[in-house]
């Protein structure tokens, strides 16, 4: 059973003359535990598509099941309820809660999700000590490198284990070194933990890691390549 | 879930609400003014209605009285009554009553040297009166009347001020006795009373109450009996024994002695209540312009608390809990500066003799006080914290519909 099924995905923005297809009868299944990588130029619809499957945004027309669930007909409190149980987000930019410490954020989900404080701060350690931010847990954002913000971001993505991460240009803001290192990371932990990983990007090294390559242009997917 | 959550969004509220803490410490300052002013008003406002209630007490009603039935509205000679029965004995001695006196009330002209006044000549019995009514009190120069047999008489100072006498001076009562002829009798002045009102030291003069009885023939009859309880408030089961006792004659509780002065606390609870939502509408502009600024400004991060999946509920929850730290926080330094002020600052009153003639038109004596009640305490903080909810729910809801995407967006 696929864990993100889209049919006919269409996505209109504004109406009339101005109206732009952001997506158009976008038709895509990815399997439990893929890898897969959205490249393509800016307005392709990488981050539409993105969007779409994490419920961030509604589809003007066809259907998106995500863990056998119909996505485009949640109302705004069922659509919460998935992101926090079943999918993990990595923005390009703002990915953390600038009140809360690198712990705090980490734990914001599990707490979200009633975890007792005791497992929360169990499992918070083990994941930032994973991303290698042992000795960092109590830092807030501001005090965080952009490297390490984001490798905060990913460790919060994590933490809940969901079945499905959706990254936004996850090393935009990253050297190349950290970038590396942090695709490396999230390689690992879908050979590891069996996670999806649908990363929409630009960067030729997150798309070297990927097993699945979508090629989009104009609101399509126009080629799908199998790699490693 | 619950718990885990409100203490997520707890921590979320307080620290959010130190981003800002210039902002967050010019609201807090501003909910804490209007909060303040609200109990200062209201202590004000109560200790007006307590003086002016005491003032009409003290001032011989007490908290009941009986008549001749047509004694208030015609108060003369022949609408007297007898001293208590045993029955009427058995009510006013019978513990629940703590003082009361019988009293001759009669209308009558006083006239000295120089001036002459139309007055209300009251025969007491001194011992009687005290606890009872102002007359109760020392004078303020010469003495006091000593028993029911004194002859002298006893006026206000303001009375004397305005007959241009003094003390040792004789003046002349004249009024109507029983048998409708003019009676008139020289009373040598004893005493100056002062009271809250100028106004009452220019309608009574007191002596004793047989001197009274003689002058005017009324032999053992008196006008009215005046009593106190232990609580002004329930007096309903005592007004209504007082009536069985005595069915011939009025028995009338304090609040329907004096309507005007019901009618005068029922005006000022109801503007005290609107005097609330005056000062609260001022300040609700304040707090919701707060929350709102709070919200437009943290628009991408309200987006990422949605995407990461807190709930639309959750959202509103956030922004009104940081609404309900600040409400309460303001709430608390409200009550305890409001405290503070009405209790230890201005616990001996606020002296507003310079104004004595204005405050007479208000029946308001020349000591301002201010009282305040748990009660209306807890009403300004109820009506507070509950209002100023309400007016975090816009900027609250208007957070929670956002669209993740857009919010994330910064749009």
């Amino acid at each position: 059973m696929p864990t993100v099924t889209l049919k006919s995905v269409c996505k209109t923005f504004g109406e009339g003359e101005l109206a732009v297809n952001a997506l158009t009868d976008v038709d895509l299944e990815i399997n439990a535990g893929g890898f897969i990588c959205l490249s393509g130029p800016s307005g392709s619809g990488k981050t539409t598509l993105l969007n779409m499957v994490g419920g961030l945004d509604r589809p003007s027309s066809g259907e998106i099941t995500v863990i056998d669930k119909r996505v485009d007909l949640m109302d705004k409190g069922k659509l919460a309820e998935m992101r926090l149980h079943s999918i993990g987000f990595v923005f390009q930019a703002y990915n953390l809660i600038p009140v809360l410490t690198a712990r705090e954020n980490v734990e914001f989900v599990i707490q979200l999700q009633g975890m007792s404080a005791d497992m929360r701060h169990r499992k918070a350690s083990d994941i930032l000590n994973e991303v290698g931010l042992d000795g960092l847990e109590e830092r807030k954002p501001a005090e965080l490198s952009g490297g390490q913000q984001q490798r905060v971001a990913v460790a919060r993505a994590l933490v809940s284990e969901p079945a499905l991460i959706l990254a936004d240009e996850p090393t935009a803001n990253l050297d190349s070194v950290t970038a590396q290192t942090l695709m490396d990371l999230l390689r690992h932990l879908n050979d590891d933990r069996g996670i999806t990983f649908l990363i929409a990007t630009h960067d030729k090294l997150v798309m070297s890691h990927a097993r699945r390559l979508l090629q989009m242009q104009d609101g399509q997917i126009i080629n799908d390549i199998q790699q490693r | 879930m619950i718990a885990s959550s409100l203490s997520l969004l707890g921590t979320l509220g307080w620290r959010n609400l130190w981003r800002h803490p210039r902002r967050t410490l010019i609201i807090l300052f501003a909910i804490t003014l209007g909060v303040w002013f609200m109990v200062i008003s209201a202590a004000m406002m109560i200790g007006l209605i307590e003086q002016q209630l005491n003032d009409t007490i003290f001032n011989l009603t007490g908290h009941a009285q009986i008549h001749h039935p047509k004694f208030r509205d015609d108060p003369a000679v022949e609408h007297s009554m007898p001293l208590p029965n045993k029955k009427l004995l058995e009510t006013l001695d019978g513990g629940e009553v703590t003082q009361w006196s019988a009293r001759v009330r009669l209308p009558a002209i006083v006239m000295s040297e120089r001036e002459s006044r139309g007055v209300t000549l009251v025969g007491i019995d001194p011992t009687r009166e005290i606890g009872l009514s102002f007359i109760g009190n020392p004078v303020v120069e010469g003495r006091s009347l000593e028993s029911v047999e004194d002859n002298g008489i006893v006026i206000g100072q303001r009375m004397a001020e305005k007959l241009e006498t003094r003390i040792g001076k004789r003046i002349v009562i004249m009024l109507q006795d029983k048998t409708s002829e003019v009676a008139d009798r020289g009373f040598r002045i004893v005493g100056l009373f002062k009271a809250e009102l100028e106004a009452t030291e220019t309608a009574y003069v007191f002596t004793g109450l047989s001197t009274a009885q003689t002058l005017v023939g009324m032999a053992n009859e008196i006008s009215e009996i005046s009593l106190v309880t232990r609580s002004r408030e329930k007096l309903d089961p005592l007004v209504a024994r007082l009536r069985k006792a005595t069915p011939q004659f009025e028995s009338l509780s304090w609040q329907e002695l004096e309507p005007l002065v019901v009618t005068a606390m029922a005006v000022y609870e109801n503007f005290i209540f609107i005097w609330y939502l005056i000062i609260f509408v001022a300040m609700a502009f304040g707090l919701t312009n707060t929350m709102l600024m709070a919200v437009f400004e943290r628009t991408r991060e309200i987006g990422l608390l949605q995407a990461l999946g807190m709930r639309p509920r959750f959202i509103v929850g956030q922004v009104m809990l940081e609404s309900l730290i600040l409400l309460f926080l303001g709430v608390l330094l409200g009550n305890l500066i409001g405290w503070l002020t009405t209790d230890i600052i201005l616990r001996d009153g606020v002296d507003l003799s310079a104004f004595a003639r204005g405050t007479e038109q208000f029946k308001i004596g020349s000591t301002m006080y201010f009282i305040w009640r748990l009660e209306d305490l807890l009403t300004i903080d109820v009506l507070v914290i509950v209002l100023g909810l309400l007016a975090s729910l816009y900027p609250a809801v208007k957070a929670a519909r956002y669209v993740p995407v857009e919010a994330i967006a910064g749009n």
